[in-house]
């Protein structure tokens, strides 16, 4: 058991019900672990919800916090995907200050990286970057070379490939 | 039908017979139900709500059956939490039935509102809070249903007035809704087989019986088991009752204050099979040196338990009964005759004893008591030292006599668990075994007691000290007493005398022992008390300091002085 916090990526198959996600964050919370991201959507029947939980902390403690939330009532299921073959896509949004002089730079970047322009105006523009976490950061970090006005991250998605259930 | 009169109803399917609560205004109309539905339920109104829960905790541990609370809302439910938290840890089932400000005044800080839903999360099973009263039954079928199969737990219904007063109309045995619980488990033959073909190649095994096996029914199995194997049994504080600790295959309880037959056989046994306990820290000491050279076996119904304290080598999931059923097809006898004779060596060379000489001693009147009895009585305790001598000189030689707040170590739990006892089995004769301090956070229910003629006896083993932070102060601290001395205790005696249909008895003197605790006995006109003035400064041996392994066991005083424990409390 190594001690050295690791970052990990959890889908959780829940009950939409009230308090699921109170419950799971307080698994997590009382063993010191860190939410890095969080993603929660009804899935494909209403009555239940997928989360992507993104955690960091001690990795010892690991297979005790998928236990402590495969317990709770409300939960389906709760795997960790993080060695496993799965498309992991994020989505960012980017405001950017940008006038017109600038404006064919910017749009350089984001043919670059295959985002799209959202909002345009003759001061402004919104980006939206999609791709795997990696893909986003590398974009994220270039972009910066503008006016950053405003920064939103979704969180990871995932879904285990073939025909492994995630 | 109002919807508390539903909730009534549906509690009279799930064969509820006791109610222990105090009532309040957003619970008025569950407490009206209880009138005009003519239910045959009893309620028992206590005198704090702390003593509710742990009376239909020690009815759930007594018999088996959910214990059930009802209360109102804001302080009344926050009294409930450190007997919902004591059932939690222990894995007893109870159902906890909370009013709450009307669902419109939810979160604007209304009169005795408090998020009951939320401040109980972290010790309930599972929870609801009811937003529809069409929802009552299928919640109450769900939550009796989750508090009492798997691993059993308290559940907690918060209920808005507005929703207890509602209409209802609709099923009384509607469908739960529970996708996402399962409790029913195959159990792995591959596993079984594993731990079969382990326990073939062991000569000197040990079965480590817990609570899960109480709460299995697993004992008869057990017994098989351990006899057929010839392998010794101990148990854990709650486990005390999985194997009668009479016969020569029993080593009584383990652990921090167990006998040192028990701790010497978990460090020279070549093989340790827990059936229904969690490894816990009381246990096993320093985790990394616990049966460091021993195959370790972990049966339980929690997958979650498996490597959580100690990793092991072979593990099988589900109820304890019906594993230990499936092992025993499989199991034959084993050469344990040089292992038994070895244990029977350290039973004779390390007795549990206590020095006869000067004042009165806990484990003196403790060890009359089972001679007394055979211990063939119910015994409920607080939390201390009194518990651990209990626990070591009260044999326990019948599943389900013993009551005790094992994982959450709550003061105050003997008397009232006593009470809730001795309603569940009113043909037995039960003991609450106290210390002067937990007996003063719940002894307000004496009066309940009294109103009900429960022929509890409360043992009050009275050092004027909470004794075992004294004992650690003494031991680890250089005797610096901090925050321990219990002065200003009332006269127990007198005090029970001033209950209509309670006694009061006095023990100072070690001769008179035998004769206060007969009359204790024949008083059965309602709940006594024996204030037994015992010595001041005793401690408990053997011992394990907290966080140091189970060789480091001391069996006495030692003269040297002793480091500070490093482990947990």
């Amino acid at each position: 058991m190594t001690n050295a916090p690791s970052i990990h990526t959890l889908s959780v198959y829940v009950a939409n019900k009230p308090g699921v996600l109170a419950r799971i964050a307080q698994v997590f919370a009382r063993r010191g672990f860190n939410i890095e991201s969080l993603v929660v959507s009804p899935a494909m029947d209403g009555k239940f919800s997928r989360m992507t939980i993104g955690i960091s902390g001690n990795p010892g403690m690991l297979d005790q916090i998928i236990k402590q939330v495969s317990k709770l009532i409300d939960v389906l299921t709760c795997r960790d995907h993080t060695d496993d073959e799965a498309v992991v896509r994020e989505l960012a949004l980017v405001k950017i200050r940008c006038g017109v002089d600038r404006r064919s730079e910017a749009l350089q970047v984001v043919e670059h990286f295959a985002c799209k322009t959202v909002d345009l105006t003759d001061k402004s523009m919104i980006i939206m970057a999609t791709g795997d976490s990696e893909k986003v950061d590398a974009f994220i970090n270039m972009i910066k070379m503008f006016d950053v006005v405003e920064l939103v991250r979704t969180g990871k998605v995932l879904m285990v490939r073939g025909d492994q259930p995630t | 039908m109002e919807g508390a009169q539903a909730l009534v109803k549906c509690l009279e399917r799930q064969g509820v017979e006791y109610i222990w609560g105090l009532s309040g205004g957003a619970a008025i109309p569950i407490f009206d139900a209880l009138i005009t539905t003519g239910t045959k339920i009893k309620l028992i109104l206590v005198r704090h709500e702390q003593g509710a829960t742990h009376m239909a905790d020690g009815y759930a541990r007594a018999t088996g059956k959910p214990g059930v609370v009802l209360v109102t809302s804001g302080p009344g439910a926050t009294n409930t939490i450190t007997g919902i938290m004591t059932a939690h840890m222990d894995s007893v089932p109870m159902i906890v039935i909370t009013g709450q400000t009307i669902t419109s005044m939810l979160g604007k800080d209304a009169f005795q509102e408090a998020d009951v839903f939320g401040l109980t999360m972290p010790v309930v099973k599972h929870s609801y809070l009811i937003k529809n009263t069409q929802d009552i039954p299928r919640i109450v079928k769900e939550a009796f249903h989750i508090a009492s199969t798997g691993r059993p737990g308290p559940v907690l219904m918060d209920i808005p007035k507005d929703i207890s007063s509602g209409q209802f109309s609709g099923s009384l045995d509607p469908e739960m809704d529970l996708p996402g619980y399962n409790p029913h488990i195959e159990i792995n033959q591959d596993h079984i087989m594993g731990i079969a073909e382990a326990l073939r190649k062991s000569k000197r095994p040990v079965i480590l019986a817990g609570h899960g096996a109480l709460i299995s029914r697993a004992f008869p199995a057990i017994e098989k088991l351990a006899e057929t194997l010839k392998a010794p049994v101990t148990t854990t504080l709650l486990g005390k009752g999985a194997f009668n600790e009479e016969p020569p295959l029993a080593l009584g309880m383990l652990g921090m204050h167990g006998t040192a037959y028990a701790n010497k056989a978990m460090v020279e046994c070549d093989l340790v099979m827990s059936i229904g306990s969690r490894y816990d820290d009381r246990i096993i000491g320093q985790a990394s040196r616990f049966c460091r050279d021993a195959v370790r076996i972990h049966i339980d119904i929690d997958i979650a338990e498996i490597n959580k304290m100690i990793n092991v080598h072979h593990y099988c999931i589900g109820d304890a009964r019906l594993v230990v059923e499936e092992l025993i097809k499989h199991a034959s006898e084993l050469d344990t005759k040089e292992w038994l004779t070895k244990l029977n060596g350290y039973k004779k060379k390390y007795p549990l004893k206590y020095g006869k000489h000067g004042g009165l001693k806990m484990q003196h009147v403790l060890d009359e008591l089972y001679k007394m009895t055979g211990g063939k009585i119910i015994v409920s305790t607080d939390v201390g030292q009194h518990q651990m001598w209990a626990a070591q000189f009260l044999k326990t030689v019948r599943p389900d006599d013993w009551l005790s707040s094992g994982g959450a170590g709550t003061m105050g739990y003997g008397f009232p668990a006593a009470m809730g006892a001795q309603w569940g089995k009113p043909d037995e004769q039960v003991w609450a075994i106290v210390g002067d301090g937990g007996f003063q956070m719940t002894m307000c229910e004496l009066a309940t007691a009294c109103v009900h003629k429960l022929p509890v006896k409360i043992l009050v083993l009275n050092n004027h000290y909470l004794g075992m932070v004294r004992q650690w102060q003494e031991l680890f601290y250089d005797d610096r007493t901090s925050g321990v001395d219990l002065e200003g205790n009332p006269d127990f005696a007198k005090m029970a005398d001033c209950f209509p249909g309670a006694k009061g008895f006095t023990l100072k003197r070690p001769a008179d022992v035998r004769k206060i605790l007969k009359r204790a006995m024949d008083y059965n006109d309602g709940p006594c008390v024996i204030n037994a003035e015992c010595e001041k400064t005793d401690n408990v041996f053997p011992m394990i300091p907290a966080g140091r392994a189970l060789e480091d066991m001391i069996i006495e005083r030692p003269r040297y002085k002793m480091e500070k424990p490093t482990g947990s409390t």
